[in-house]
């Protein structure tokens, strides 16, 4: 018997990221736009969402979502009014989905031609930060009920955004919401990031977040149109 | 709280970088965890006792190499240690970066094992896994 060292040099989270980059790389050749939302329970993801569906279907766009809740399928069922196509994900009391569960149950259900898919994470500003789930944009959501130090609270989340959603904004007077130092905050985590108020129930902010979508996608088919010229 | 799922991932992980291996313990395993890993080690080591109970790390040791964020500012053009993860600025200049080189780190770097000496020993590891095939050459 002897005592020895092996070198591993491994990531725990090898093959959620292996799985992920699969994910992502079927995304991209069918042309799909791949969104996560992240935010704490209750920051209205789902109301977001909803109208996101809405009015992305009215302007013509071909969408569905995938949601994550430990239990029920009310948010789904929610979503589905919007005549998008929805799956719901059971997590069964694990905290944040991973690519292994998207990948699962996109299995028999690849709504063809999309431009969008969304995928509602479970409500969690810490653990779903760590599993990449093969998206291209991370949206990280803040109401203005929650408080303006949320980003510092929970840095690695906003760190790892691409973009920053305040919702609720229709509140804001009521909750004495500092818009200035909730900008400056999640800046504070992510430098230049993009933020947009929105209020699903009011509408405000949507036609910049329903621009910022449509601009995303036109960048990623020239980026396409170029990796491809250049092959 | 996700740390049940990472240790369940360290446990897999290693499971299967030893199944070639003669080793009848590990003692230490050792991982990098990077201040923006999103991991806890309380509740990693709080997870680990639990989740490794039955397999080949029973009983070892979980050693946390805590990796604080380090930034690129392209200003200074040098990378930099953060103090800690409430601003992501050059602590030189004090400009803004997005560029992060080290922090995300969730990363098994080594373990210390027991293993069979006899079987590990290189010379005669032919004719342990292959008996007879000496005598025929």
């Amino acid at each position: 018997m002897t005592t020895r060292i092996v070198e591993l040099r491994r990531g725990v989270l090898k093959k959620n990221d292996q799985l992920a980059a699969e994910l992502r790389a079927r995304f991209h050749a069918a042309g799909i736009l791949v969104l996560n939302l992240v935010s704490s329970p209750g920051a209205g993801k789902t109301a977001f969402l909803e109208r996101t569906l809405r009015e992305l279907r009215h302007l013509g766009a071909r969408v569905a979502a995938l949601v994550g809740d430990l239990e029920t399928d009310n948010d789904a069922r929610r979503l589905a009014s919007t005549g998008a196509p929805v799956r719901q994900i059971n997590t069964h009391g694990i905290c944040h989905l991973d690519a292994e569960m998207v990948g699962r149950h996109l299995e028999g259900w690849q709504p063809a031609h999309l431009d969008y898919l969304f995928i509602e994470n479970v409500g969690n500003l810490v653990c779903p930060s760590s599993y990449d789930l093969g998206e291209d944009i991370r949206v990280a959501l803040l109401s203005v009920t929650e408080g303006e130090d949320k980003p510092l609270k929970y840095p690695t989340m906003f760190n790892s955004a691409d973009v920053a959603v305040i919702t609720k904004i229709d509140l804001a007077e009521a909750c004495e919401f500092d818009r200035a130092a909730a900008w400056k905050n999640i800046r504070e985590i992510r430098p230049d990031v993009t933020i947009v108020e929105t209020s699903a129930k009011k509408g405000a902010g949507f036609a910049e977040w329903l621009q910022f979508l449509e601009n995303e996608r036109t960048n990623r088919s020239i980026a396409m149109a170029q990796a491809a010229a250049g092959k | 709280m996700h740390e049940l799922s990472i240790v369940e991932g360290i446990v897999t992980a290693v499971t299967e970088s030893l199944a070639n291996r003669p080793v009848s313990r590990v003692y230490t395993v050792r991982l990098q965890v990077g201040a923006l890993s999103g991991v806890v080690e309380e509740a990693l080591q709080f997870s680990y006792g639990i989740a490794t109970r039955g397999t080949i790390l029973e009983g070892s040791i979980l050693d946390v190499d805590h990796i604080p964020v380090v930034i690129h500012c392209d200003i200074c053009d040098g990378d930099f240690e953060l103090p800690g993860v409430q601003s992501f600025r050059c602590p030189a200049c004090d400009t803004p970066s997005l560029q992060i080189r080290r922090g995300r780190e969730l990363e098994i770097l080594s373990l210390e094992v027991e293993e069979d000496e006899v079987e590990e020993d290189n010379d005669h590891q032919n004719c342990r896994t292959a008996p007879g095939r000496a005598e025929e050459e």
